[in-house]
C-alpha cells in the first residue's frame, strides 16, 4: 500500500463518516429525536424499572393464568415453525440452483418466499385478524407466512451449500430425482436446517409476544393487559416467564446444535 | 473359535448404521418437534373462529389489497414522509447501537478482554435479546412517554445485543498474529484494537451493521403499529383496526415492501462481496 493510496482511503473513510453523520443529523431532525433527552433517559428508565418492575407476592397468584397463556404462545410458536419449516422444504428443494425442477418453478418458489419475508408479520397479523378475528389461529397463520418466507431462503442456502458430489455420485448411478432429493440431498442438509429451525422457534417465541398484543391473543395480550391497568408487578412477572422460557428454548438448541452440526 | 457377534435386526438382517450422538439428537429433535406441534392444535383457542368464511374474506381481503391499492386517509406526500420517519427510527437505534455494540463486543470478545468480563458481558447481552423489543419499547415509553426516544431507546437495546453477538465473533477471528505484531511492538490495548483488529474487520462489522438496519426497518414498523412508535407502521395500524380499510393497507404494505426489498438487494451484494464464504 503506497502512501497515494493511503491518503484516498483516508479520505473515503472521513466522506463515509461525514455522510453517517448527515443521515443521522437529518434522521434525528424528521423524529424530532432529542439525543441529550434520549441518553438521560436511559438511567432514569433504569431506575424506574428497579423500583417498579418489581415481582411482589400478590402478582404471583396470577402465575397461573400467565403460564397457561404462555404455554399456549409457545406451543403456537413451536407449531408455526414446524409446519412452516414442511412447506419451506419442499419450497426451498424446488428453488434451490442443485434440485430445482425447472426455472420457472424456482423463480417461484423464490418469489412466494421473498414476499411473505418482506411483508412485516405485522401486516399479515393485521389483515388476518379482521376476519378470522382474536383466537390462536390468526397468530399461528401470521407466525406461518413469515417464517415460510425465512426458512424458504435458509433452506436454500443449506441446499445450495451441501456438497455436489454426492448429487453427482447419484445422477452417476442412474438415480430419480426423488431419490437424489431423498437420499443426498435432505439427509446432507439436514442438520443445517434443524439448526434454522431451532432459530425460528426462539425468533417466533418473542415474534409471538408482539403478534399477541396486535391481535389480543396469548401472553402477548397478558402482557398488554396489564401495561394498560398500570399493574407493573404484573408485567414484571409476565416480562420474566418469556425471559425464562426463550433462555430455556436458546439453551436446549445450542445444545442440539453442538451435537448435530 | 468364538463366532464374532454381529447385531443384528429382529428379522435377521444386519445393521448397517451404527447409531451415533448425532443421529440420536437429531431423530429426537424432529420427533419432538413433531409431537408438540400435534400438541399445540389442542391447545388452541379457537374462540369465534369461522374456518369457512374467514377464509373467503382474507383471500377477499388480500385480493382487495395487493389489487386495488389506494390512499383515502393522507396523500402520498404524507406516505414517504412516514416511511421517512420509520427509516429514520431505524437509522437511529442501528448507528447508535452500532457505537455502543462495538465498544461492548471489544470486551466481549476472548482475545481482547480478561474471561470473567466476556462472561459478564456475554449473560448481560442473552437477557437483553430474551426480552422482546416490544416489551422494551412500551417499558421505556413509561419512563419517556410515547414518542421516539422510547422507540429508539428499545430498539436500540436489540441491536446493541445483536451486534455485540456479532462484532466479538468477528473480533475473535482476527488472526493472532496481528495482535501479537502490534503488541510486540509495545502497544497497548487501544492501539491493538485501532491498528491491529479495526483495520481486519471493518468491512465485515459494516455489513453486520447494514444486516441489522435491515432488520431494524422491519422492526421500526412493527414498533409503530403495536407501541406507538409513529411512522407508517402506526398508518398501518390505523387503516386495518380502525379504518377497515383495506386498499390503503394494500398500498402501505406495498410501500413497506419495496423498501424492504431494496434494503435486502443492498445487503444481499454486501454480503456476496464481504462474506463470499457463506453466499455461494
Amino acid at each position: 500500500m503506497n502512501e497515494k493510496k493511503m491518503r484516498k482511503n483516508r479520505w473515503q473513510t472521513v466522506i463515509f463518516l461525514l455522510i453517517i453523520i448527515v443521515l443521522t443529523y437529518l434522521s434525528a431532525a424528521i423524529t424530532s429525536f432529542n439525543f441529550v433527552d434520549g441518553l438521560a433517559t436511559i438511567p432514569k428508565a433504569i431506575g424506574w424499572m428497579f423500583s417498579n418492575l418489581m415481582v411482589t407476592q400478590e402478582t404471583l397468584d396470577k402465575l397461573p393464568t400467565i403460564l397457561e397463556k404462555l404455554a399456549e404462545t409457545t406451543f403456537m410458536s413451536i407449531a408455526a415453525t414446524t409446519i412452516a419449516a414442511v412447506v419451506s422444504l419442499f419450497l426451498g428443494v424446488l428453488g434451490s440452483k442443485v434440485t430445482k425442477v425447472n426455472n420457472f418453478l424456482s423463480v417461484f418458489a423464490r418469489f412466494i418466499a421473498s414476499v411473505s419475508r418482506n411483508i412485516p408479520v405485522v401486516a399479515w397479523a393485521l389483515v388476518l385478524l379482521i376476519s378470522f378475528g382474536q383466537n390462536s389461529v390468526t397468530g399461528f397463520l401470521a407466525l406461518f407466512v413469515g417464517t415460510v418466507g425465512f426458512l424458504t431462503r435458509a433452506f436454500i442456502e443449506s441446499i445450495d451449500e451441501a456438497s455436489q458430489s454426492s448429487v453427482e455420485a447419484l445422477i452417476a448411478t442412474g438415480s430419480t430425482y426423488f431419490q437424489i432429493v431423498g437420499k443426498a440431498v435432505i439427509p446432507q442438509s439436514l442438520p443445517q436446517m434443524i439448526s434454522w429451525v431451532l432459530f425460528m422457534v426462539e425468533t417466533n417465541i418473542r415474534n409471538a409476544t408482539l403478534v399477541g398484543i396486535l391481535t389480543g391473543t396469548g401472553i402477548g395480550y397478558t402482557f398488554d393487559m396489564y401495561y394498560k391497568m398500570l399493574n407493573y408487578n404484573a408485567v414484571a412477572l409476565v416480562t420474566l416467564c418469556i425471559v425464562i422460557i426463550v433462555i430455556v428454548v436458546d439453551l436446549i438448541s445450542n445444545y442440539v446444535r453442538k451435537v448435530i452440526l | 473359535m468364538e463366532a464374532t457377534y454381529i447385531k443384528r435386526k429382529k428379522d435377521g438382517r444386519i445393521h448397517i448404521k451404527s447409531g451415533n450422538k448425532g443421529d440420536r439428537v437429531l431423530r429426537s429433535t424432529l420427533g419432538v418437534l413433531t409431537i408438540l406441534t400435534f400438541v399445540a392444535f389442542l391447545f388452541f383457542n379457537y374462540a369465534g373462529l369461522e374456518l369457512g368464511s374467514a377464509i373467503t374474506e382474507t383471500a377477499y381481503n388480500l385480493k382487495v389489497m395487493f389489487f386495488e391499492p389506494a390512499l383515502s386517509h393522507f396523500g402520498l406526500r404524507e406516505a414517504i414522509y412516514q416511511v421517512g420517519i420509520t427509516l429514520s427510527l431505524a437509522f437511529l437505534a442501528t448507528i447508535i447501537g452500532a457505537i455502543i455494540a462495538f465498544f461492548l463486543s471489544l470486551m466481549a470478545a476472548t482475545n481482547l478482554a480478561p474471561l470473567g468480563l466476556t462472561r459478564i458481558i456475554r449473560v448481560f447481552v442473552a437477557f437483553i435479546r430474551a426480552v422482546p423489543t416490544v416489551l422494551w419499547v412500551l417499558i421505556f415509553a413509561i419512563a419517556a412517554g410515547l414518542g421516539s426516544e422510547a422507540a429508539v431507546l428499545g430498539m436500540l437495546f436489540h441491536s446493541i445485543a445483536y451486534l455485540v453477538k456479532a462484532f466479538s465473533e468477528a473480533f475473535e477471528e482476527v488472526d493472532k498474529g496481528i495482535l501479537e505484531a502490534v503488541r510486540s511492538t509495545g502497544g497497548n490495548w487501544w492501539h491493538i484494537v485501532k491498528s491491529g483488529v479495526l483495520p481486519s474487520t471493518f468491512t465485515y462489522l459494516l455489513s453486520w451493521i447494514f444486516l441489522r438496519f435491515e432488520i431494524n426497518f422491519g422492526v421500526a414498523v412493527a414498533m409503530g403499529a403495536a407501541a406507538g412508535a409513529g411512522g407508517i407502521g402506526f398508518d398501518l395500524f390505523m387503516a386495518s383496526s380502525f379504518y377497515f380499510d383495506m386498499r390503503e393497507v394494500g398500498f402501505i404494505t406495498y410501500a413497506i415492501l419495496i423498501v424492504a426489498f431494496l434494503l435486502e438487494v443492498v445487503s444481499t451484494r454486501l454480503k456476496k462481496r464481504f462474506f463470499p464464504a457463506t453466499s455461494d
